[in-house]
């Protein structure tokens, strides 16, 4: 029973950790159409620019060294998604496949860049006092603080994107973009800046996930690829550009992954593509998309 | 017009044909060696993976990112199988057996990925492709059983040919050479069929083609396995070529990688592919000289943006307008 409970909060912690990495993606994906094949790129360059800032307080012992990496990676990956969209992104809107092409050649890039400067040795946050350590969970007994943070973290993330999409006025710009790009440009909306905000939320949430996870696990080179493919199989499975649909999505990829890890540890990876496979075959857009 | 293009081809293979003996006549032999296995062979093999998503690209307008796994399905298959390999997993069967295995093997999942894929087009296909052989990867890399995981299966050698060694530099080359040709003949020929101008009546407008009362369906899996057996042929000839297949071979650079050549050479034509392979493998040779031995992602990874960003239809591309500017001055 034990066993059983701690594997499921197991599969929650991980669900929100992909919650937080893939609801940027979708974000992205719902308004501007642009698949963005560096999101995993932009996890891993917040993740590193993070470190590079926390590494030295740490070693200072200063209480707010990890907040401060944190700060510094989310930034460093907004204003890099800005600058994706303004400078390369934006004035081909509407070649899907281009730009989907554009951000794979960036990710590359960027990859390549971050291995020459930071080489292939894992790094990992250390969280600060306040949410580190273990915490007494009825039925499961200690559990890793942090892990639970992380759920906190997501659950925020998913109300701040709700409140922001239906009760702000930019939310309001961006649902209305979704379904008529042209018509919300007539209103007199600046319809491009509306984009670069909705591109640098979505790479902010990228490196608001790479640190979380890289708290949570070590970071390394390959974990763009990783987070890359989370993000594409939690949005397919719960359905482009829906928030809602972007937690189930990640719920159930998440549970999947720790469930089939305990049941069947060579065969897990298989679990999780079924769902792809059976949610593609009964209903291609996903779990809550819209047709 | 059309017999001029003709004879261009008859004159690019037979060129091609007699390059092992063309070349140490203008470099010295260990140089001309050097290009004929490590650039000219591997860029006809990965050609060959990389038409297969050409094919799919030019004449039904789908771009799949599971055409480096489906190829690698069919070198995994062939190592599984293949005696002497090591480790041994199953083994017994001769190359002669091993080596349809593996390309019924690609071509199946090539099937399966047009049926999964079925109903999605243009980008969502590009996730859902990327998403199977990303999935297809880190199955083979955790699984020891059959796969021997992280380290793959060593010591596929290769038949000999009519008593040929396939070890040989230039009974490989012109083995690869053959088949690249023959497949490339075959896909120039398909498109002709019926069941060519179906699938590129789907890549131009679907539902006029239902209307006419052709299943769309079944000619989109069609044209996925038929591209799965093009694929399947490259990633025999790879594997052999690298003596063995690893699961990095078929990850996210892998596949990237054959996206990254078929962009480059140009989505418009199956010889985009084997152009756009070539240059990529002379990047890949050349990168200590040309910026950083071990910076050859960045080095591609620019060049791969430049093209897309300044054209989309690439090398072919460039060709067609510099033609045409020409012509345009001439006149």
């Amino acid at each position: 029973m034990d066993l059983a409970a701690t594997i499921v909060l197991n599969g929650l912690t991980l669900a929100a950790l992909y919650f937080i990495v893939a609801s940027g993606f979708s974000l992205i994906f719902g308004l501007m159409r642009v698949v963005n094949m560096a999101h995993g790129a932009m996890y891993l360059v917040a993740g590193y620019v993070g470190y590079s800032v926390f590494e030295p307080l740490y070693d200072h012992d200063l209480w707010y060294a990890w907040y401060a990496g944190l700060a510094a990676g989310v930034a460093f990956a907004a204003v890099f998604g800005a600058l994706v969209q303004v400078l390369l992104l934006g004035w081909m809107q509407g070649q899907e496949l281009r730009q989907a092409l554009v951000t794979i050649g960036l990710s590359i890039v960027v990859a390549d860049q971050l291995l020459a400067m930071y080489g292939g040795t894992p790094r990992q946050f250390f969280a600060p006092d306040a949410i580190f350590g273990s915490t007494r969970v009825p039925g499961i007994g200690g559990y890793p603080t942090f892990r639970l943070v992380q759920i906190g973290v997501a659950v925020a993330v998913g109300v701040g994107l709700w409140l922001l999409l239906n009760r702000t006025k930019l939310g309001m710009m961006i649902r209305a973009g979704v379904d008529d790009r042209q018509m919300l440009g007539a209103c007199g909306v600046n319809v491009p800046l509306v984009g670069v905000a909705v591109f640098s939320l979505g790479a902010a949430l990228a490196g608001l996930g790479g640190i979380i996870g890289a708290t949570a696990q070590p970071l390394a080179m390959g974990a763009d690829g990783r987070f890359l493919l989370i993000s594409l199989v939690v949005v397919i499975v719960g359905g482009m550009g829906s928030v809602t649909g972007t937690a189930l999505g990640a719920v159930l990829i998440g549970l999947a992954e720790q469930i089939g890890q305990a049941m069947f540890p060579t065969y897990s990876v298989v679990l999780t593509f079924v769902i792809m496979v059976v949610v593609l075959a009964l209903r291609p857009q996903g779990i809550l998309g819209r047709a | 017009m059309h017999s001029r293009t003709v004879t261009w081809s008859l004159l690019s293979a037979l060129l091609l044909l007699a390059l092992p003996w063309l070349l140490p006549q203008v470099m010295p032999a260990g140089q001309a060696q050097f290009w004929i296995a490590n650039i000219l062979g591997r860029a006809i093999v990965f050609g060959i993976i990389a038409m297969s998503l050409t094919f799919l690209a030019t004449y039904g307008g789908f771009i799949s990112l599971a055409q480096m796994m489906v190829a690698g399905v069919a070198g995994y298959t062939l190592a599984v199988f293949a005696e002497g390999a090591v480790p041994r997993i199953v083994g017994g069967l001769g190359y002669g057996a091993a080596i349809p295995l593996g390309l019924l093997a690609a071509t199946a999942m090539g099937l399966l990925v047009g049926a999964i894929s079925m109903r999605t087009r243009d980008i969502y296909l590009l996730m859902i492709t990327l998403a199977l052989a990303m999935g297809v990867f880190r199955f083979i890399e955790t699984n020891i059983a059959w796969f021997n995981g992280y380290e793959g299966i060593r010591n596929v050698v290769g038949p000999s040919v009519l008593g040929m060694d396939f070890r040989n530099t230039f009974v490989f080359y012109h083995v690869a050479l053959g088949t690249a040709a023959l497949l490339y003949i075959g896909i120039i020929y398909l498109v002709r069929t019926p069941f060519g101008l179906v699938l590129q009546g789907i890549r131009d407008n679907p539902r006029r083609v239902a209307a006419l009362g052709y299943s769309v369906a079944l000619h989109r899996t069609a044209a996925f396995g038929v591209a799965g057996f093009i694929a399947g042929c490259g990633g025999v000839l790879s594997t052999i070529y690298n003596i063995g297949i690893s699961p990095g071979t078929i990850g996210l650079g892998g596949t990237v990688n054959v996206l990254i050549m078929s962009v480059i050479g140009g989505l418009g034509h199956p010889i985009g592919a084997f152009i756009g392979s070539l240059i990529f493998t002379v990047f890949d040779t050349f990168a200590a000289t040309i910026y950083d031995r071990d910076r050859f992602n960045t080095l591609i990874g620019l060049v791969f943006l430049a093209i897309v960003l300044v054209s989309p239809d690439g090398a072919i591309g460039i060709g067609v307008r510099l033609r045409r500017l020409l012509a345009a001055s001439r006149r």
